[in-house]
């Protein structure tokens, strides 16, 4: 065994290391739920701290490991949030299980989200430069005034849809039966939706972004991107497809970000379009800066911190969001501060650096 | 700024092994032109399937503009670029790479958060076949193919003997390695013309050695043609089987070392005209 763990790669070691972490963490908490340790506004956290977690993991792929700025990921996740919504909502009587409805509104929102990653990206992808920030703000925009002007109902004969760009519609105009459900509402949002998802669901998802995440940066499609981000000339010189590999990249993003929005979308019985707004699109992207581009483990740990922060300085009543701040502030100070590098990189290289050449090159 | 133009005395100046053989790549009359300014004009040559041809000139003459029109990274505005008898027009930079033209750079690109060993499996892409989706699920077909990746990358390293260096960070790596890194890159795309730009700058004397035994050695032992753009004159008039020298975008003297060296226009263009008294 241990010479096994000797013949590993550090970043082999360090995977299975967040894999163990996250799981070792589930295991806790389960722990702790059953006991009766957690009250009632921490078991409140649990799902929302797996949606950020797979929203901070799955930007990292962009911003980190792809090198690409996306300001609009909180539009991916209501893609993904509604549809999922509306997956879960229409088969309620068909597929009376709640557990097989979570994971089609998963899959569903999913793959929503990676539509329109695929749409937004395959224009702005082919472009040199920070382009793709500047879409997907945009994109955030359109995406939540679209989702405000939606309606949509199910009944017997199947899904109505309008578009009330005029506001001359409203939810009688879907003509529904009187079995039928309303599901969206413009506006108003989604409104009575079945609260369907729970903690061992948003664990499993966190895994599955971990391992997708993990498992596409350490395969030739992630190689691929990470040279693209180092040198894109250099890159084209090799032969590699260049826009071929930032979507990919990019769509699976999206997609991971669509899950966590279904997951996010049934946690509440009540989600408007105004939650997923440009300010979540910045708060992912504060985890994702604060846990370090390109890091995975650093995602996951800043998401569950930084979202559980605010929560617990709940005591400092109005100057909770100072006291934020001010964390923020020192956690970069810190990660910054020359010493504490040294250290990190000293911890690194103990055993995966043969010779002196890291020094040499300074 | 050139009242007499030098003639081109022989279109093929192939070496004897590859004269039955056709060239890996000709330039007929290729030219870009920025804005009016003819950057490159009328660039014509032949390169045999096994020669090492040297591309020499004053600074600005337009040597890497040449590299850049062959690699694809400008579209010439001008002639035909062959590649192995193919016309290379239209095709990306990626394309014409993985046709056969692999390069390296003057001022070194390397992918410096990627290892070294990443940097030369990178380049190996285009011989892969499993795709995201297997990547992502492990499927036996990316173990496969990665094993054979890190055997070839580890080969390929063992060419200049870095495989000891595979773990190592690119962009932590001297300046020495960086340069030898990026030829064993160029060379993991399978390449049948390997062009290198100032591959002995800012090396000494005994690197530069070093570097001429290796670049004799890829020859060998791949069987490839190389062109390289070089201001050491020991290294080109050692290692070089034909010369170019360009001068203002334009070829003014082609041939053996030994022509080159005695040719007027040549030294005229380094070392400026004799006055006449």
């Amino acid at each position: 065994m241990r010479q096994y763990l000797k013949s590993m790669k550090t970043v082999t070691k360090v995977d299975f290391a967040t894999y163990l972490g996250v799981i070792l963490a589930f295991i806790i908490v389960t722990v702790c739920q059953s006991m009766g340790l957690l009250n009632r506004s921490m078991t409140g956290m649990l799902v929302p701290i797996c949606c950020y977690v797979c929203m901070a993991v799955s930007l990292n792929l962009t911003v980190g490991i792809l090198g690409e700025l996306s300001l609009g990921h909180a539009g991916f996740m209501s893609v993904g949030a509604f549809s999922g919504i509306v997956t879960a909502m229409s088969l309620q009587s068909a597929i009376p299980n709640d557990l097989v409805r979570m994971i089609l509104a998963l899959i569903v929102g999913a793959f929503f989200a990676a539509v329109v990653g695929f749409i937004v990206g395959i224009p702005v992808l082919r472009l040199r430069g920070d382009y793709l920030a500047i879409v997907t703000l945009a994109f955030g925009e359109i995406i939540k005034d679209l989702i405000n002007c939606l309606l949509v109902g199910w009944d017997e004969n199947g899904l109505h849809i309008a578009l009330n760009l005029d506001g001359t519609k409203s939810m009688s105009s879907l003509g529904l039966t009187e079995n039928g459900i309303e599901i969206i509402k413009g506006a108003q949002g989604a409104t009575g939706n079945a609260r369907i998802a729970t903690f061992t669901v948003g664990f499993v998802l966190v895994m599955i972004t971990l391992i997708v995440v993990l498992n596409l940066v350490r395969s030739r499609t992630g190689r691929a991107v990470m040279a693209i981000r180092d040198n894109r000339i250099a890159a084209e010189s090799v032969g590699l497809n260049v826009t071929k590999y930032k979507l990919t990249a990019f769509v699976v993003s999206t997609a991971l970000a669509g899950a966590a929005g279904a997951l996010f979308g049934l946690n509440y019985s009540n989600v408007t379009a105004a939650q997923f707004d440009f300010n979540t699109s910045i708060l992912v992207l504060v985890y994702v800066v604060l846990g370090g581009l390109g890091n995975i483990w650093g995602s996951v740990v800043a998401a569950t911190v930084l979202y559980i922060l605010p929560e617990a300085l709940r005591q400092f009543s109005d100057y909770r969001m100072l006291v934020y701040a001010i964390v923020l502030i020192l956690v970069m100070l810190a990660t910054n501060n020359p010493t504490f590098k040294a250290i990190f990189s000293r911890l690194r290289r103990k055993d995966d650096l043969p010779d002196t050449a890291g020094k040499e090159a300074q | 700024m050139f009242s007499r133009l030098i003639p081109v005395r022989s279109p093929n100046m192939l070496p004897d092994r590859d004269i039955d053989k056709s060239p890996i790549l000709e330039c007929i009359g290729v030219g870009i032109n920025f804005g009016g300014l003819a950057a490159v004009e009328d660039f014509n040559i032949a390169i045999g399937r096994t020669e090492i041809s040297g591309l020499i000139g004053p600074n600005g003459a337009g040597k890497t503009t040449v590299f850049n029109l062959l690699t694809k990274v400008y579209q010439p505005t001008k002639g035909t670029i062959l590649l192995d008898g193919k016309d290379t027009h239209g095709m990306t930079t990626a394309q014409v790479n993985r046709a056969g033209i692999a390069r390296t750079f003057q001022n070194i690109r390397l992918f410096g958060n990627l290892t070294v060993e990443e940097n030369v499996t990178v380049a190996m892409d285009a011989q892969m076949t499993y795709n995201t989706l297997s990547g992502i699920l492990r499927l036996p077909k990316f173990w496969k193919e990665e094993r054979v990746a890190h055997e070839r990358a580890m080969e390929l390293l063992g060419l200049f003997n870095m495989q000891d260096m595979a773990g190592v960070k690119a962009s932590s790596l001297p300046y020495g390695a960086q340069r030898r890194l990026e030829i064993v890159r160029a060379l993991a795309t399978n390449p049948s013309l390997l062009l290198l730009d100032e591959p002995a700058a800012g090396m000494n004397p005994s690197e530069t050695a070093e570097l001429m035994e290796n670049i004799r050695k890829i020859r060998d032992v791949f069987q490839i043609a190389v062109l390289l753009i070089e201001h050491d004159m020991s290294l080109v008039m050692n290692i070089c089987e034909g010369i170019a020298v360009l001068n203002f975008g334009r070829i003014i003297a082609k041939g053996t070392p030994a022509d080159i060296q005695s040719d007027p226009a040549v030294i005229e263009a380094y070392l400026g005209k004799r006055k006449e008294a």
